[in-house]
């Protein structure tokens, strides 16, 4: 029987939110949204305590899991950068954007800094086309981006 | 929850304007997700601390709307009656705007967007606006989507009354039929045709379900519909529920839309607190309620079957059809799918008819159509124009021709499903079959102007990098044949390229067209295949001649120090990160090709412009 290990803690607020959807048909992605709104990525000891509650085979969970791009298995940074690489943005030049973040911060798409600060994701249009190019950082979008102005966003996030 | 009823209904709509012509000037403030990410909200506070301070509480209103559309001067604030339409507005501009204009009546012509306005002018007198229509966008950036008073204020739920009690079921299928609607998801099917298939089949439980999944790249029209006028979609989808006989709604949407997914809730909210959603609606005894389902990033669940699967919970598969949604759909139930703009017409149609409509837009295309008009033009933003305007008039009359003065190249429509429009097909008028005769295809409005600083071979590689990545991988031609076609493109962009790739590009192209299971797969193929009809010179140059006349193929790049030019200062060399540069103190210093990777660096540090790109 699996056993949610005592490490991660799920809040009252998610428990009742699960025992909410738990019979609702459909509810998988709705509970995973929320799983990741609570961690940012989904845990694996959140998916097999999913299951268990669920009654859902932890194959399928992770079936779900790897098909949607959304959702992470990997833990972010505690400020994810997102860079729209959308057509708009990728014609302005958002992949340039890219690159040179994976410079000043010394990862790759995808991956996280080492002290857990920050990780960087290409994503696919977040709708601020008149914008372009475009990044978002926790929640909070930068538009009309310019190479030359990310470290000095970078440094604003350092402290928060 | 109480049950209001059509009487209460026009007392509301009569007590709100009652409360709007109350205020001598209303001030409307841009809430969508574009001037948000701007500071709106901040500007928007501003204001109102800013009318509370000056006593105009009484006589002015200030209220966040939705898109106005003109998303490449936001934010935008703007002032009734006066028409005063401010742009680039920055939150300390507020107290000045309050103060000279609401206070004084002095307009801030620094912010007016037409700074040598005349009185009596207004907002449709501005270019952008001019050939503009907007039925779909009839309230965003007029009403407070937030306040289901200002929409019932505007006629709204009145089109559901009178579906609930003077027209059958019937009749509103006939009124769609005279208005000519057809989906504005992409592929334009009939929507009457696709609501009576749905009607005649017999079964207990039926759903209605919004395609509000917008995977395009490039594409806002459906998220700004929902953000600036949620209810004119929740008053659809009730209206689809009563004439196919269905009591469930589904709005299916981005997760990477919160602004939307907010507003839709706060919307829901409120309908159902007045009854208009859940039992007995309006009193007449129908029922019916919708709730909202997340999607989670794939863009192959913007094809219908593979939505469902994912409101199922599933992994967002396609399924082969038939059998059809409307006969066999969610769980198994008749259900009817619909993209947001084409919701977003229904309750127009039926408060003023079919005929009305279908006065709109050409022959076989009737109606409006609303583009993310984005890319390398002035005028970034949101349209809408009547089917039929032609592409000049959408990139130059609205647009206002391309930025920073460059050569018009190309036009994309329909997003990773659709192709280039080249500059012979300008005066080509919109509606879904010219833009199928051209190798393109309306898609959900995403519309990306090019420049000759863009490079056509570069623009379907990276259409095709986006299409093969969102495969779901479930059968051979769009999995293997996405991979091919991608590998085929690189191998171009990087000068390696053969004249019989060219072949081998449209040979699995086609075969990705016939034998696809649904239309990621049959389309995927179409940004290469028209960038190669329209422009299979720049293919040509770039694998006879490895050059790409646009500079955007780094591989294809070269650059050189012009010797005489050349003082040997040495920065070049200190500054280049890969070591590709040698040369003496004082004397004329070298690329080495083969070491250099194109980042630049060089050209942007000398000081004397010895060096050039080509």
């Amino acid at each position: 029987m699996a056993q949610v290990s005592s490490e991660l803690q799920l809040s009252q607020e998610l428990r009742d939110f699960i025992k909410t959807w738990k019979d609702k048909p459909g509810n998988l992605i709705m509970i995973l949204h929320r799983v990741q709104q609570e961690f940012k990525y989904i845990p694996r000891e959140a998916a097999l305590y999913l299951a268990k509650e669920l009654n859902v085979p932890l194959a399928k969970i992770y079936g779900v899991i790897t098909f949607y791009h959304f959702f992470k298995l990997k833990k972010p940074g505690r400020h994810n950068i997102q860079v729209c690489i959308g057509t708009a943005c990728y014609l302005k030049s958002g992949s340039d954007l890219l690159l040179e973040l994976e410079n000043l911060l010394g990862v790759g798409v995808g991956g996280v800094t080492a002290d857990g600060l920050f990780s960087i994701e290409g994503v696919r249009c977040v709708g601020c086309c008149g914008l372009a190019p475009v990044a978002v950082i926790d929640g909070e979008v930068f538009g009309k981006l310019k190479k030359d102005k990310l470290p000095e966003i970078i440094a604003q996030f350092k402290t928060k | 929850m109480t049950v209001i009823t059509i009487e209460d209904l026009k007392k509301i709509a009569k007590e709100q304007s009652g409360v709007k012509s109350a205020y001598q000037k209303i001030v409307l403030v841009c809430g969508g997700t574009g001037c948000e990410s701007s500071k709106s909200d901040l500007i928007y506070q501003n204001l109102r601390a800013a009318v509370r301070d000056s006593g105009l509480d009484k006589s002015v209103q200030v209220i966040k709307t939705g898109c106005f559309g003109f998303c490449e001067k936001g934010p935008i604030v703007k002032v009734q009656p006066d028409e005063s339409f401010y742009v680039e507005v920055k939150p300390e501009d507020a107290a000045e705007i309050v103060a000279e204009h609401l206070v004084k009546g002095q307009e801030v012509a620094r912010l007016l967007y037409d700074k040598n306005k005349k009185s009596g002018a207004t907002a449709d007198d501005i270019g952008f606006y001019k050939k503009q229509m907007r039925v779909v966008l009839r309230n965003c950036g007029l009403i407070d989507p937030e306040n289901i008073n200002e929409y019932i204020a505007r006629d709204g739920y009145r089109a559901l009354a009178k579906v609930l009690f003077e027209l059958t079921p019937e009749q509103v299928i006939e009124e769609l039929k005279k208005s000519g609607l057809r989906g504005r998801g992409g592929a334009g099917f009939p929507t009457w045709r696709k609501w009576d298939f749905s009607r005649a089949v017999p079964s207990e439980q039926k759903y209605i379900v919004c395609n509000a999944d917008e995977g395009d790249p490039g594409a806002y029209m459906d998220r700004s519909t929902l953000e600036g006028d949620p209810h004119s979609v929740l008053e659809a989808l009730t209206i689809a529920g009563r004439v196919i006989g269905a009591n469930r709604g589904f709005i299916y949407i981005r997760a990477e839309y919160p602004l939307a997914i907010h507003r839709l809730e706060v919307a829901l909210r409120q309908a159902r607190e007045l009854g208009l959603l859940g039992k007995n609606i309006l009193d007449s005894k129908f029922d019916f309620d919708i709730e909202l389902r997340l999607g989670a990033g794939a863009f192959v669940c913007g094809e219908e079957t593979a939505l469902l699967a994912s409101i199922e919970g599933a992994r967002g598969m396609p399924k082969p059809r038939p059998p059809f949604p409307a006969v066999k759909g969610l769980w198994g139930k008749p259900t009817i799918i619909n993209n947001v703009e084409t919701y977003a017409n229904i309750a127009a149609i039926i408060l003023k008819g079919g005929d009305w409509f279908a006065g709109m837009g050409t022959a076989t295309s009737k109606g409006t159509k609303v583009f993310a008009l984005t890319g390398k033009v002035k005028n970034s933003g949101l349209i809408e124009v009547p089917m039929g305007t032609t592409l000049r008039e959408i990139i130059f009359d609205i647009g206002g021709g391309i930025s920073s003065g460059k050569k018009f190249k190309a036009a994309q429509s329909g997003g990773p499903s659709g192709g280039v429009i080249s500059e012979e097909f300008l005066d080509t008028p919109i509606d879904y079959e010219n833009l199928a005769k051209i190798g393109s295809i309306m898609g959900s409005g995403g519309l990306i102007v090019m420049d000759e600083d863009d490079c056509m071979v570069d623009v379907a590689k990276f259409y095709l990098e986006f299409t093969v990545d969102e495969s779901c991988g479930k059968c051979s031609p769009c999995r293997i044949g996405g991979k091919q076609i991608l590998g085929l493109l690189e191998k171009i962009t990087k000068g390696q390229g053969a004249l019989e790739d060219i072949e081998k590009i449209k040979k699995v192209g086609k075969a990705m067209q016939k034998a696809s299971l649904c239309m990621l797969g049959g389309t995927a193929a179409n940004p290469a295949l028209s960038t190669l009809k329209y422009f299979e010179q720049e293919y040509l140059e770039h694998i006879n001649a490895k050059k790409c006349r646009a500079g955007k193929c780094k591989n294809l790049l070269a650059f050189y120090i012009v010797a005489e030019k050349c003082k040997g200062c040495g920065l070049c060399l200190r500054k280049c990160p890969a070591n590709a540069i040698t040369g003496e103190k004082l004397k004329p210093h070298v690329i080495d090709e083969k070491k250099c990777i194109k980042c630049g660096a060089c050209l942007t540090g000398c000081k004397f412009g010895a060096i050039v790109k080509q």
